[in-house]
């Protein structure tokens, strides 16, 4: 494959603009040629994922780029870390695992970045316009940008996404072009019904569905509503990030560039057609429970992957009401998010009620969940696939209002009409 | 058979197939090097050492991380062989070389082909060769 560096590109490889941009721009590069892409291609901003700690050598990376005085050139914003700074004391980290969590997160912000600390940036005021060419990592974050604003990147890797913010490039190939961004798939809704459709719990289902059918290839999704809020295509996207590699769905009458089916298939046939019945959607439903069937117990409630915005608030609010939790109910969110709920009044209230609000990281990223392992449920298709791996506990998948009323009762307590 | 290859080098170890698609953050501990997604029907597997088959590529893109932490930990397979050219596995690796770690070959191959390796040893070269390594076994 034949691959072009324009002179700027190659000044940069050759240290024109320092030493922190040259190692940056050598991983650009490879990556663009792994990836077999012709050229690289100027962004509008980043978003980075690499700030949460899995290990020494990510801090080592990135103190490597500060060091060699590296800085993002593109407005950039910060995805989770592993710490709740504003409400610190809160996990079960070891003292040296939290002091190098915590230098990852220093280190972060000293390369220039937006201390935002969220999975939702799109909801914490980093919005590209349609068509911008953007560097993001992140698979929710990523599956939103394209699909819900219609902006481009690349699923990137961590690290690529810092290279691409501080040599302000990203490889030219896959969702940055009209040809790759054409569905291939279609996945038709509909002959559910209109009330399972008219569901939140409905989304992540169908994202769950979407990701496992899909992989990575772009699919149009026919039969949703036209009122489908943003809420539910962020909810869609990141449980089909979880179950597969998808980058950008379109549904059709809904999102961006895809004011119908024709368009959204660039005039061509696709590859495949799915037409989705109720038995299908329950089999992608059930899959995000991993406890024992026929159990009703729970020990602890989750929402928030990704982070809570302020409708969803307002919706636990709604749902809450003047009850009171029986087990621990946590929601993540980002700090911009919960300093407009405080504006708004609502966190007193939900706290009284029993919720724990985390802000900048989350229950599945880091040890804060009850230390005792146990049933967790949640109306997220992200956390569901996540957190038996990363926090040993069972799931239970419910919607909003299955979780509220199961926090109340203190057992898992779900309507399932909508299903049969 | 002969892949593209995404990352030189020579490696051999033992195939470990993976039947159903992985991500690495959430589904690899990258303290032990083993498959911690207990779904996973590579559950409790170790892929380190191993020639890792990854036909369809999955999940986070904290993956290129748990990469980086694997060959920093000295955890990390013997090779990669993927199905679908993915940049973020294989990124990991680039990052690897850059921080002066050792690095390992990542190949991208037809998924048919990654199906029809037969199990037990296999060899990578440099050129991209895979083939299942000769009557020796170490």
């Amino acid at each position: 494959m034949t691959f072009a560096l324009t002179a700027a590109d190659q000044a940069l490889l050759e240290g024109a603009h320092g030493p922190a941009a040259a190692m940056a721009m050598r991983i650009v590069a490879e990556a663009a040629r792994l990836m077999g892409a012709a050229s690289l291609v100027p962004v509008q901003s980043a978003h980075l994922d690499g700030c949460l700690y899995h290990g020494d050598s990510g801090v080592h990376f990135a103190e490597r780029m500060i060091a060699l005085g590296g800085k993002v050139a593109v407005p950039t914003t910060l995805n989770v870390g592993a710490l709740d700074l504003r409400h610190p004391g809160r996990d079960r980290f070891d003292p040296e695992t939290r002091a190098m969590a915590r230098r990852l997160m220093a280190a972060s912000e000293a390369l220039g970045a937006r201390a935002t600390w969220t999975c939702a940036p799109y909801q914490a005021g980093h919005r590209p316009r349609l068509g911008a060419h953007v560097a993001w990592g992140e698979s929710n974050a990523v599956a939103f940008v394209n699909s819900v604003l219609g902006a481009r990147t690349n699923r990137l890797g961590d690290f690529l996404d810092l290279c691409c913010a501080v040599t302000g490039r990203a490889p030219c190939y896959g969702l940055h072009l009209d040809a790759e961004r054409r569905a291939r798939l279609v996945i038709d809704t509909s002959a559910l019904s209109e009330r399972l459709r008219a569901l939140d719990a409905f989304y992540p289902v169908l994202g769950a569905f979407l990701g496992g059918e899909a992989g990575s290839t772009v699919a149009a999704i026919t039969g949703l509503p036209a009122d489908t809020d943003e809420d539910r295509l962020k909810a869609l996207g990141a449980a089909a990030a979880s179950t597969g590699a998808v980058g950008l769905f379109r549904a059709v009458g809904i999102t961006p560039e895809s004011p119908d089916l024709a368009t959204a298939l660039g005039g061509d046939e696709p590859e495949r057609r799915i037409a989705l019945t109720p038995e299908m959607l329950r089999a992608a439903r059930d899959q995000l429970s991993t406890a024992a069937a026929g159990s009703d117990r729970i020990d602890a409630v989750a929402v928030g992957s990704p982070h809570f915005s302020v409708p969803e608030f307002r919706a636990l609010a709604r749902l809450t009401g003047n009850a009171r939790y029986r087990v621990p109910v946590y929601a993540c969110t980002s700090r911009a998010s919960l300093d407009e709920i405080e504006r708004e009044g609502l966190r007193e209230p939900l706290e009284v009620a029993g919720l724990t609000i985390i802000v900048d990281t989350c229950v599945v990223v880091a040890p804060m969940l009850p230390a005792e392992a146990g049933v967790l449920m949640t109306n997220s298709g992200k956390f569901a696939f996540y957190a038996p791996a990363n926090t040993g506990f069972a799931t239970v998948y419910g919607s909003l209002a299955d979780c509220v009323a199961s926090a109340v009762a203190g057992k898992v307590t779900r309507d399932e009409s909508a299903w049969t | 058979m002969k892949g593209r290859v995404l990352i030189e080098g020579s490696a051999s170890g033992p195939l470990l197939r993976l039947t159903a698609p992985l991500s690495f953050w959430g589904g690899v501990d990258p303290k032990t090097g083993r498959i911690s997604d207990p779904r996973h029907p590579e559950y409790d597997r170790s892929i380190n050492g191993t020639v890792l088959a990854i036909p369809q590529p999955r999940g986070s893109s904290s993956s290129s991380a748990i990469m980086l932490e694997l060959i920093a930990r000295g955890l990390a397979p013997a090779a990669l062989l993927l199905g679908e050219a993915d940049a973020i596995l294989a990124l990991g690796i680039v990052v690897a070389r850059e921080m002066g770690h050792p690095t390992l070959p990542a190949l991208e191959l037809p998924v048919a082909e990654l199906e029809r390796l037969p199990g037990g040893m296999i060899t990578v070269e440099v050129d991209g060769t895979v083939a299942p390594a000769a009557a020796h076994k170490s």
